[in-house]
């Protein structure tokens, strides 16, 4: 009998509700049948905790006295340059800023130990930043310089914004050059001895809801262990990739833009990341719950590792130079075992996002929706699946004749 | 039988004396030799692993002091800090003596000090500096 998510909300506030992660789930439906269990279960709640690039943040400082306008000037949080192209006093300060003294990869590989990750890291954590502002100054904002320490308490909002989270499956990177390479997929290895991977399998999100039935604009969610919600899909969101027979797309494919009060956050689920060689990143601890409306969309959530497929890929040439081409695909139950066969070869299989973690997220989305604390929303709008004819597109350049380089 | 790794500190006067020689021939050690690094007139480090008869290794051991070669247990120069690590396991397949192991049934990182060889291949994988070597 189908469900709705009102009648989902009525039985968590009086506390009927019937919550299981979507690891619980497998089990559930394996004991006692996806008719069952879809009958029994109101929510599944699904988790992931890995680096995610396309983050950032924004606030409102508050105005100084005599006034700044630091928009269309300069400023820096920690040393990282953050973005002043808003209002007088509204900054928005991404993931993978650097500091411009970084030494980046002049000597390779760089190390990347501090950046905008770790900013929002520390300022989520409560810790004072240092901000320097310079301006050019106006009429009503007569101030050119601004040196102060800032706190998350202080200021008038701060947001978690993230144009790009939650990637529905995701490569698996291997080397298959002569040399160590550093990528954003971590420290590969020569001629195939390691294979790195990033995806919560079964426990993420949007492999639990593959054809984006209940999670839409407007969803809320467990985001860095406050709540936020759905914005929009995601960057680069791809729903027409090849899919398996369950509709589990095998490579790459929707994304969501997220966003959320970053004051409720926690330095626990928020994380600065350092990639040697690569940069730096947040990782992103994320979990979104799915009402189970019915037979089908319970039957989706009790995917298994075993069942969700992606692609091994060269990150020494293929990516890199943009050639399509798989040298395999491979399951995550495989990549969570220690090894995958790539070409023959027995590989070592290390992750970049955390399934102890994931589970932590689907654990604690559960408890919250139990206590009666986490109500689900209605999807404002649904975002663009398979039938959307959404094209993921490479650039096409047009290159500018040399006298109109700016 | 009895296994130590030991970090020694060799003092400027120490560091073209052939110790580990002595250290086979007169106290019929196995010395492995995992790590070594030499500051021209300031120090030596190297970091070993003795086995022999239990007599033999402290007796051994005491030959190193009685030479003025400061001698630590490895463990002090390694940190693994438990709260930075997310367990994400990028370093699981990295790390050559599985000092650094993953329960697969729980996908938890742990960190066994003692069989760490501070190689430090993990330190550049980690995105958390979890692992802190001084070597």
């Amino acid at each position: 009998m189908a469900k709705t998510i009102k009648e989902i909300n009525e039985r968590i506030k009086q506390g009927k509700a019937v919550v299981v992660t979507a690891e619980e789930v497998i089990e559930l439906v394996e004991k006692k049948g996806v008719k069952k269990a879809s009958q029994e279960v109101d929510v599944v709640t699904t988790g992931t905790f890995g680096p995610m690039c396309s983050s950032g943040c924004y606030f409102n400082l508050g105005h100084s006295k005599p006034r700044i306008k630091i928009g269309g000037g300069i400023a820096y949080l920690n040393g990282v340059p953050a973005y002043t192209g808003f209002a007088a006093v509204d900054l928005f300060l991404g993931a993978t800023a650097l500091p411009d003294g970084d030494p980046r990869n002049s000597v390779f590989p760089g190390e990347f130990r501090y950046g905008g990750g770790h900013v929002i890291e520390d300022l989520v954590s409560g810790k004072d930043i240092q901000l320097v502002s310079t301006a050019y100054g106006t009429d009503c904002y007569p101030r050119k310089e601004l040196e102060t320490w800032i706190n998350i308490r202080d200021l008038n909002e701060a947001l978690l914004f993230n144009p790009r989270n939650c990637y529905q499956n995701y490569n698996v990177a291997v080397n298959l050059s002569d040399k160590v390479i550093y990528t954003y997929m971590g420290v590969l290895q020569p001629r195939l001895a390691n294979a790195t991977y990033s995806s919560a399998g079964q426990l993420s999100p949007l492999l639990n809801d593959p054809y984006y039935k209940t999670i839409g604009i407007g969803t809320r969610i467990f985001l860095g262990g406050g709540i936020g919600y759905v914005v929009w899909n995601g960057t680069q969101h791809n729903p027409g990739v090849k899919r398996g027979e369950n509709g589990v797309p095998k490579s790459p494919a929707g994304t969501l833009a997220v966003m959320g009060d970053l004051k409720q956050m926690s330095p626990e689920w928020l994380k600065g990341a350092s990639f040697t060689g690569y940069g730096v990143t947040l990782t992103v601890g994320i979990g979104i719950p799915i009402p189970v409306l019915n037979e089908e969309i319970l039957n989706y959530t009790a995917v298994k590792d075993e069942e969700i497929w992606t692609q091994v890929v060269d990150y020494s040439q293929s990516y890199p130079q943009v050639h399509a081409g798989s040298l395999g695909e491979v399951n995550y139950k495989q990549l969570k075992s220690g090894s995958i066969t790539v070409d023959g070869k027995r590989v070592p299989t290390g992750g970049f996002s955390s399934y102890a973690k994931a589970k932590v997220i689907a654990s604690t989305l559960k408890e919250w929706i139990l206590k009666g604390r986490f109500f689900l929303t209605e999807p404002v709008s649904p975002l663009q699946s398979v039938d959307a004819g959404v094209t993921f597109k490479l650039l096409h350049e047009r290159p500018l004749p040399k006298s109109q380089h700016p | 039988m009895k296994k130590k790794r030991i970090v020694l500190t060799f003092p400027p006067n120490l560091i073209d004396q052939p110790i580990a020689y002595h250290l086979i021939k007169d106290y019929d050690l196995m010395v492995n030799i995992l790590r070594g690094t030499i500051t021209p007139r300031e120090q030596g480090r190297l970091l070993v692993e003795l086995s022999g008869k239990r007599g033999d290794v402290d007796k051994g051991m005491a030959y190193l002091t009685g030479l003025g070669i400061e001698v630590q247990p490895l463990a002090q120069d390694i940190k693994w800090h438990e709260k930075k690590c997310t367990h994400c396991t990028a370093c699981i397949p990295i790390c050559p003596s599985s000092a650094l192991a993953l329960d697969r049934e729980k996908m938890l990182v742990s960190f066994d000090k003692d069989k760490c060889i501070a190689c430090e291949l993990c330190i550049p994988v980690c995105p958390y500096k979890a692992v802190e070597i001084q070597f």
